[in-house]
């Protein structure tokens, strides 16, 4: 691949949270400049903690991310809050800070760029004022800028933290398992929207996922893990049971 | 069925130690009442003579209003003072001192901080600014402000250390500056609870405040205790009258505030 198609390059990433446990051992990961990636495995196996590696949530005990031509494991504080500016996050959780309104919470995906004093004033520029209205529109909460976070629905939650991700203008946008606390059917609304979103504007795409068709349906690449390793690298459609027995052990469960 | 026996079998294990240490709560308390002679009849003569003080407490004398009126609203202003300034170092305080943002270097010395301004009561600190800054408002107002730093520091910090900390991942994520991760993800979280302490504390501080003045530190204090000295006891009546109103006001008013904050 040339190195100008890959937007971000993980190399040999570890993490020890335990000396001599590690829980990812040896990452290496190339992502191409668009498109979503889905990262399957069982519980426990690293998959948070390899997306929060990559935007330092979690400090990795070695390994380089590269992203727009800048090691992140080594930016110093600052470099590092003006890198996470371009790389947007979306939680299980939400983690919208729920006594705020929903326009509040969107606006804090501009806080890297707005100074504090302003941005404790509420005194954001016009221009993010009205991208926050337009992703509303987008998500579908045209209707709910004023509404505080915590009176939303869990479906509607998750599209604020989507908005806000994308206020960033991210040049990445990380999901650590988006659709886990939510029903069926809005885990594939999510799942569109992201799709959708993802398909405007080019920025990759990496989502952790638990359910394994949801991956197959959105996915344009499925990376397997397993015991902190990768195990499975390809397209969704090349993903037989053979593998998930692999990446999931025993087979019971496919029956 | 075959007959328990034996005391493996007891549905209920006692105590000894628990029960010892009652008995030698009791043996305590006995030998306490005997030696400050808490007596029946140390108590009934006490009684005699309350009831010829409080017969001179009535009617109360507001002659002298002026005096009053200038005390209490002394005591009001300190009141107002040392809230206000005890939450503005309390609240910076409290979080530098949340183990849940801050490293040890920063929670240890804010923690320090904290249970010194909390180890002496308000009025033996208020003694050491009298000493300190001389007779006065002033000595009162740093007395006070050092109780509140000490009491809402503590609150406050407890209040911070149970935020969720995946509000505040999510705006760290963002690329925040800090000051701007504190003002949008812990400072939601914590306001409602902190308005509460806050209320609480100026309840507290204008009770506190009529009383710094009994060791010289302003406010009605003074004018109460000198009336007691000199036995105008229809004035200390009218005193008293007044701080209960004042007390009483400040409880409508802080649940006023409380509304107005939707807490």
């Amino acid at each position: 691949m040339q190195p100008a198609a890959t937007a971000l390059q993980i190399r040999g990433l570890t993490k020890e949270y335990v000396p001599g446990k590690p829980v990812l051992s040896g990452i290496d990961l190339e992502f191409a400049p668009r498109g979503i990636t889905a990262v399957i495995g069982p519980s426990g196996t690293g998959k948070s903690t390899l997306i929060r590696c990559i935007n330092r949530l979690v400090e990795p005990t070695s390994g380089e991310v590269m992203f727009e031509g800048r090691d992140l494991v080594k930016l110093k504080r600052g470099e590092l809050r003006a890198a996470r500016r371009r790389i947007g996050m979306v939680f299980q959780e939400y983690n919208l800070v729920e006594r705020l309104s929903v326009m509040e919470n969107l606006l804090c995906g501009r806080l890297g760029y707005v100074s504090p004093f302003k941005a404790w004033l509420r005194r954001y520029p016009q221009r993010d004022i009205e991208r926050a209205f337009d992703l509303l529109e987008t998500v579908g909460l045209a209707a709910y800028a004023h509404a505080r976070a915590d009176s939303l629905s869990g479906g509607q939650r998750q599209r604020v933290g989507i908005a806000r991700a994308m206020m960033q203008e991210p040049r990445l946008l990380l999901a650590d398992e988006p659709t886990s606390s939510l029903d069926p059917k809005t885990s594939v609304e999510i799942m569109a929207l992201m799709q959708t979103l993802s398909g405007m504007h080019a920025f990759p795409v990496i989502i952790n996922i638990h359910n394994v068709e949801l991956a197959r349906r959105f996915a344009d690449r499925v990376v397997g893990m397993t015991g902190g390793r990768v195990v499975f690298d390809g397209s969704p459609d090349a993903i037989t049971e053979e593998h998930l027995k692999t990446i999931y052990g025993g087979e019971d469960w496919l029956e | 069925m075959a007959a328990r026996t034996g005391s493996n079998n007891a549905a209920f294990v006692a105590n000894w130690a628990a029960r010892m240490a009652w008995l030698v709560f009791a043996g305590y308390f006995l030998y306490a009442a005997s030696h400050l002679e808490l007596t029946p009849a140390r108590f009934l003569s006490g009684l005699d003579h309350a009831g010829k003080f409080l017969a001179r407490l009535f009617p109360p004398d507001f002659h002298r209003w002026e005096l009053l009126a200038k005390g209490m609203l002394e005591s009001l202003q300190i009141a107002v003072l040392a809230s206000t300034l005890g939450v503005l170092i309390a609240a910076p305080l409290a979080l530098f001192a949340a183990r849940n943002l801050m490293p040890a270097w920063a929670t240890w010395p804010a923690r320090a901080a904290m249970v010194l301004c909390r180890s002496f009561h308000p009025v033996i600190v208020a003694i050491l600014f009298v000493k300190a800054v001389g007779f006065g408002a002033l000595a009162g107002i740093l007395a006070l402000t050092v109780a509140s730093v000490g009491f809402l520091g503590k609150l406050m910090t407890e209040a911070i250390e149970e935020i969720s900390l995946k509000q505040v991942e999510a705006v760290r994520a963002t690329g925040a500056p800090f000051i701007s991760l504190v003002t949008y993800a812990v400072v939601p979280q914590v306001f409602s609870r902190f308005v509460g302490f806050v209320s609480y504390e100026t309840d507290a501080n204008l009770r506190n405040s009529t009383m710094v003045g009994i060791v010289g530190a302003g406010g009605i204090g003074g004018t109460l205790f000198a009336a007691f000295q000199r036995f105008d006891y229809d004035f200390v009546c009218a005193i008293v009258l007044t701080i209960i109103a004042l007390i009483v006001m400040g409880e409508v008013l802080t649940m006023r505030i409380k509304k107005a904050f939707r807490v």
